[in-house]
């Protein structure tokens, strides 16, 4: 399947953000909720030609009980594991009824995307499915209550990674994942950088094939923050490198939307949040040596893409 | 146009006639020559459709229930594991009132490995809102897709077509195949009163509360019991034009039968040809073949069933704990007729071991020979 632009009248980079509303005020999520927000300006860069799927995850809840719907566009919601297949169905069916203009966007969380739906979604992937998958990342399983996901960062706090054995492992590398499947697109964006997301969801709509966007999307029930932070939290998250902002086409073109120009330190990033209270003086270093070497391999990778 | 093929193709004939536009399928023995004929028939042009290669049967039905939700008309095929892998977008497809057709091999399940026949995959699926056609001839599965369709779009619950392995998938009969203007005529294109679309926004399937959950499920019982009279309507119609019919099930020598074998599947065409000699020898033996397990035909058995003295239900499965699966259903529906026909629960054939005609005559001959069952579950021809 051909990669090119196919929706070459649209602007891809807007120079605001747009007005138009796809997205009820009266959801149900959480206040400072980082996925509620990540979706009302994804709507707003995808317009009212779009089709969303939500496999089981917060935003399950969030888009309202029977009869009530926050969504202006049309709504599936689907199967916890099947993010990746049903809008491959979807797809088709658009395909067959001669539709090349409806964007299927499929919203998952992180459990729903790193976990249990990552064989759907690679499956959608490895064939080129045309289709936006979006993952608002809150870094574990919160509609069930904060139990650890493959998304958790090491050192977090979980109900199923007490403080006395706090998770072990690193989050995965999902963007990288998705990237060994030579997708056309695959990006990063943030919650505080709405602007960069607009673009991206834009551009994204504007290719073909399979495209990847992991959002970071801070919890304030799960990370045990304040809501009025959830901004900041991610801000803070770009600018110390704890969550570049970056997009890869083809699966090899890197490129680099946001350096920080003053970094911060990343204990800046983690003091905010209660489920990193738990760490010494050591686990910090350990953090922060490991954020500057997946930032040194990311701009590495954006010198030989020749994109800095 | 009649020709020679194979159970596994007369599904994928049906599924062509009927213009499937979706099909989302993953490869499982035996089931996958349906798949591969499509794939061919999209490949080539001769289907119309979009075939996606899915990783896994749980893909399958969700990519299914996606397209039948933007209003495609979908078809799949599976067997076996991959039926039960699906298990939960069972649910899902049934819940969200998809009329999706879907040929099922019946196929053991594991362990040990089993790719030979029995029942215990599809019946395990009994609750999950499904329709159940259980088919003896290949004539009769692509006749039964083409129906099927007709059915399920119009009381808006999906459709499983049972195939046995091997014995009908891989067996080669004569079958005709009607022209697709005629199928036209009588199955014309679906028409989704509602479906995801852009210029008329819905949501589906999200969070319903305890005050309007239970409704749904009673329209889904509703809809179940409308599918009787729905069934034996379009077989009617499908008769006036193709000149066949199925029934809900059939009734085969029954008059003045005192003894009445119960059987479903291929099961069915060698118990014919028992209870054919077996008349010729004087016995007052009759056969009812169950073709429709869901919905169940609860009148349409208890009247085929009302003369009989004694019944021997065939059971190709097990619900272990219990007993034939067949024979519960048969039994619950003569609960209500006021009689207390002994009934024979026979378990045969697991696994795909054979069921000869000797296996059913010597059924008829322990019958013929016992009043009252011995035993609430006869295991027959297993080493004990």
């Amino acid at each position: 399947m051909s990669t090119d632009l196919v929706r070459p009248r649209e602007s891809v980079k807007p120079e605001t953000i747009p007005e138009e509303e796809y997205m009820f005020s009266g959801h149900a999520a959480c206040p400072g909720c980082g996925g509620a927000l990540a979706m009302r300006h994804a709507l707003k860069a995808l317009g009212e030609k779009t089709i969303v799927v939500i496999p089981a995850s917060c935003w399950s809840i969030i888009a309202g009980a029977f009869p009530s719907n926050a969504l202006q566009v049309p709504l599936m919601h689907t199967a916890f594991a099947t993010g990746g297949a049903a809008a491959a169905g979807i797809s088709a069916a658009l395909q067959m009824q001669g539709d090349t203009e409806t964007t299927v966007l499929t919203w998952a969380g992180d459990g729903g995307t790193f976990d249990i739906g990552i064989q759907a979604l690679s499956g959608a992937a490895e064939r080129n499915e045309d289709f936006i998958y979006a993952c608002y990342d809150n870094e574990a399983y919160m509609n069930t209550g904060i139990q650890r996901s493959s998304a958790t960062p090491w050192g977090a706090w979980t109900t199923t990674t007490p403080v006395s054995k706090f998770k072990q492992e690193p989050k995965k590398d999902i963007v990288g994942i998705m990237v060994a499947h030579r997708i056309p697109y695959a990006a990063t964006a943030s919650v505080a950088y709405l602007e960069d997301l607009v673009y991206k969801f834009r551009k994204a709509k504007s290719i073909r094939g399979t495209k990847f966007i992991h959002i970071l999307a801070p919890c304030p029930p799960g990370w045990k923050s304040e809501p009025s932070q959830s901004i900041k939290i991610a801000r803070l998250a770009v600018q110390s490198k704890v969550f570049p902002l970056y997009e890869v086409e083809k699966g090899e073109k890197y490129t680099v939307n946001v350096w920080p120009e003053k970094p911060r330190p990343v204990r800046e990033y983690l003091q905010l949040q209660g489920r990193f209270r738990h760490l010494s003086a050591v686990d910090l270093e350990t953090i922060q040596h490991n954020v500057d070497c997946a930032w040194e391999e990311l701009v590495k990778k954006a010198k030989e893409s020749g994109t800095c | 146009m009649e020709r020679v093929i194979m159970g596994n193709h007369a599904a994928s004939y049906g599924a062509q006639l009927a213009r499937a536009q979706v099909i989302a399928a993953y490869p499982i023995t035996p089931q996958t020559q349906i798949i591969e004929m499509l794939s061919e028939f999209c490949a080539d042009g001769r289907l119309n459709a979009k075939f996606i290669t899915v990783e896994s049967e749980h893909s399958a039905m969700a990519a299914t229930i996606g397209a039948a939700t933007a209003g495609a008309r979908t078809f799949t095929a599976t067997s076996s594991h991959g039926l039960a892998l699906m298990h939960e977008m069972l649910h899902w497809a049934a819940g969200a009132r998809l009329p999706i057709v879907m040929a099922e091999v019946n196929r053991a399940m594991g362990p040990g490995w089993s790719i030979w026949t029995d029942q215990n995959d599809s019946l395990s699926q009994r609750d999950t809102g499904w329709m159940q056609v259980y088919c003896e001839s290949n004539q009769e599965v692509l006749d039964s897709v083409i129906q099927g369709y007709k059915i399920a779009e119009t009381v808006l619950l999906p459709l499983m077509i049972v195939i046995d392995a091997f014995v009908l998938s891989h067996t080669s009969e004569a079958v005709d195949i009607p022209d697709i203007a005629t199928v036209d005529r009588f199955l014309p294109p679906r028409k989704a009163q509602y479906k995801l679309d852009v210029t008329t926004p819905h949501a589906f399937g999200g969070l319903v509360t305890p005050s309007h959950y239970m409704e749904m499920r009673y329209k889904m019982q509703k809809a179940m019991e409308e599918a009787l009279g729905v069934m034996e309507d379009v077989d009617r119609e499908f008769q006036q034009i193709f000149g066949r019919s199925y029934g809900l099930l059939e009734e085969y020598r029954m008059d003045d039968a005192e003894v009445v074998l119960v059987t479903s599947g291929t099961i069915t065409s060698t118990a014919r040809e028992v209870i054919d000699s077996l008349r010729e020898e004087g016995q007052r033996i009759g056969l009812l073949k169950m073709r429709v397990f869901r919905p169940f035909p609860t009148e349409r058995a208890r009247n085929a069933l009302a003369c009989a003295q004694k019944i021997a239900v065939i059971d190709r499965n097990i619900s272990f704990g219990q007993g034939g699966i067949f024979a519960q259903e048969v039994r619950s529906a003569l609960y209500d007729a006021g009689t207390r026909t002994p009934l024979f629960n026979f378990i045969v054939g697991l696994g795909g071991r054979d069921v000869t005609p000797t296996s059913l005559r010597n059924i008829a001959t322990f019958i013929f020979e016992h009043e009252t069952p011995p035993e609430d579950i006869i295991w027959w021809e297993v080493n004990k």
